[in-house]
């Protein structure tokens, strides 16, 4: 019925209508663009995921050059690199268009993820695009740390050394599961070839997957809004939201201003800054492997110095390790964590506000505090700075219920 | 399809025949995973290349540390001084693990008070037991800092004394593993390989 209704008024026959008998092309477009209405009132913060998708398109796009010449081989892996860099004509501008992008992904992530948390996104109904979303970032870090042993430098040999042994940890199961990782008894060629095989196969595919899957469901449910409310309880005679304008021609030609400033960002740190002072690219990493000398400071990549801080604050491997992967599944809960009535921050009290505050101060100061040394007084802020990090999460379902929210209009509301 | 037939399905017949076919396809999957999960553990050449090493001692001076790889894997052997040796009962009240309990992290021969064959020799994996990093020698004895000298790991503060038993209060669980070896001559190690006795 829809797509006889979508050819009315068309033109018939044309090479569209000989298509369109035969995939859906233009009801899919409508679906998902011409006729996709969200609210009026987007703000700077709605335009992460576009940027995500742009990021995922440039190191989609990058890493498939990279590997025709790039050599998997522990052996030839420090040296292919610097070829590139050196070698291959403009190879430097993608192999540091790939690094540098590794990074914009996890901060154009993490910043659409702060916007699900300022206004509500996750809240009922759009729960399970915020899981699916937690999957994404999930395989994203497993991504992201897959990739860093590709160029086989002193962080990428020790950064993986000490990731793959916290599996370890795992009482019964862990030495084990540890040698099916790393194929060998040690970090090997063996490790590097697989690893290359899930950054390059395995990990895109389930990131494809997961995005394509999130945004069909986003597009069942509609997007959120900064003020949190159903643009689609009040809708025109012509069964279109009020608040709602169609995602295209409107949203994309206010994401392709976001693009444009994302893309000068980009290219500034692409060419004027590619290791970012050591938290883009470690320095330690700029040394091929050496299997018998851990550098003096060892962190990981600064995406995941928040979680590693919490793994380093635990002295015991065990807990240590507990606490590292709740810190990092906790999030996924939110959407039942938070028992406010109201989505918006614009409608919620100064509890949550303070809650929020301390959070993104919180996360902040794991972040920095991961890449310190394990020394005293950077273990006992990094104390705690975890259980804060746990107490957002944990006293959340307390705090949002004595939390007094402030009434939500019907009809989004412009601010400035 | 008249409605009489409709009625004539037999369903319990049709439940059978489902879970049959989704048990069946379970099992057949089952069997298929074993290949692929087997071809993810250390291939025969990795078994190979993790062959004995042999080390020469002869020329190590009281004190003096080599690293060997075994495996891929780092391995301290140490000389330890008789200094060194006069200093590893001094501190067992601060160690976790001072008589070597934990029956994994040393072959049977080297679960005694100096955690070695030959108690100037000691021969443990440069690995810490926390995550993996290789720990860093510092041999120096500084009483102030509470320190006897032994090996400290950069990565998370992790401490072992000169037996490589770990102390309290730090993350590393376990001591740092002793790897099968023994004493081929007076002047030669091999590591990776001992009488069978482990």
């Amino acid at each position: 019925m829809a797509r006889i209704e979508a050819e009315v008024g068309k033109p018939q026959g044309g090479l569209m209508k000989w298509i369109d008998d035969r995939f859906p092309f233009t009801e899919t477009m409508k679906y998902h663009a011409t006729e996709y209405y969200a609210s009026k009132n987007f703000n700077f913060w709605y335009v992460f995921g576009v940027l995500a998708f742009v990021v995922l398109a440039i190191q989609l796009i990058t890493g498939i050059f990279l590997t025709m010449n790039y050599k998997p081989a522990a052996a030839e892996a420090f040296a292919s690199v610097e070829y590139i860099m050196r070698d291959v004509e403009w190879g430097w501008l993608i192999r540091y268009m790939h690094s540098t992008g590794a990074s914009f992904f996890f901060i154009v992530v993490y910043l659409h993820m702060f916007r699900a948390m300022l206004y509500g996104s996750y809240k009922k109904p759009r729960e399970l695009i915020w899981i699916i979303g937690m999957m994404i970032f999930f395989v994203l870090m497993a991504e992201g740390f897959a990739g860093y042993l590709l160029p086989w430098g002193q962080m990428s040999y020790w950064g993986a050394q000490v990731i793959i042994s916290l599996f370890g940890a795992i009482p019964g199961i862990g030495e084990a599961l540890v040698e099916i990782i790393r194929g060998d008894y040690s970090i090997s060629d063996i490790t590097l070839n697989r690893f290359f095989a899930l950054h390059v196969i395995v990990l895109p595919l389930a990131l494809i997957g997961l995005v394509f899957v999130h945004i069909v469901a986003l597009h069942e449910v509609g997007s959120n809004n900064p003020d949190g409310i159903e643009i689609k309880e009040n809708k025109g005679p012509d069964g279109v939201p009020l608040d709602g304008i169609a995602f295209h021609p409107y949203h994309t030609s206010k994401d392709l201003v976001a693009i444009i400033v994302f893309l000068m960002i980009f290219s500034a740190v692409v060419f004027f800054a590619p290791d970012m002072g050591g938290y883009f690219l470690e320095h330690a990493n700029f040394e091929p492997a050496n299997l018998t000398a851990t550098p003096e400071h060892i962190a990981p990549v600064w995406y995941f110095t928040p979680f590693y801080a919490i793994l380093r604050a635990v002295p015991d491997k065990l807990w240590g390790f507990i606490l590292f992967v709740l810190a990092v599944l906790l999030p996924v809960f939110l959407p039942w964590l938070d028992r406010a009535r109201v989505k918006s921050i614009r409608y919620r009290g100064w509890i949550y506000k303070s809650a929020l505050t301390m959070f993104v101060v919180t996360f902040l100061s794991l972040g920095w505090l991961g890449t310190q040394p394990a020394e005293d007084i950077y273990v006992l802020a990094a104390r705690i700075f975890s259980v804060l990090y746990f107490a957002f999460f944990l006293l959340m379902p307390y705090y949002t219920t004595i939390d007094k929210t402030k009434p939500v209009p019907d009809r989004v509301v412009y601010h400035g | 399809m008249n409605e009489d037939d409709v009625d004539r399905i037999d369903r319990n017949r049709r439940h059978f025949l489902t879970v049959a076919t989704a048990v069946t396809g379970a099992v057949g999957v089952g069997f298929v995973a074993v290949p692929f999960l087997s071809s993810l553990k250390p291939s025969a050449r990795a078994q190979a290349l993790g062959a004995p090493v042999e080390v020469p001692i002869g020329s190590m001076q009281p004190g003096e540390m080599v690293r060997v790889l075994w495996r891929g894997r780092l391995v301290f052997v140490l000389r330890r001084s008789e200094a060194m040796m006069a200093r590893l009962p001094e501190s067992l009240a601060d160690l976790r693990d001072p008589n070597s309990e934990v029956a994994e992290q040393q072959p049977d021969y080297a679960a005694n008070e100096t955690r070695s064959v030959n108690p100037e020799f000691l021969v443990v994996e440069g690995s810490c037991t926390h995550l993996g990093c290789a720990p860093l020698e510092d041999f120096e004895v500084r009483p102030a800092e509470n320190w006897a000298g032994g090996f400290f790991c950069p990565c998370h503060g992790s401490k072992f004394d000169l037996a490589g038993r770990v102390y309290k209060g730090v993350p590393a669980p376990t001591n740092l593993r002793v790897p099968p070896h023994r004493f081929v001559r007076d002047d030669l190690i091999l590591i990776g390989q001992d009488t069978g006795a482990a």
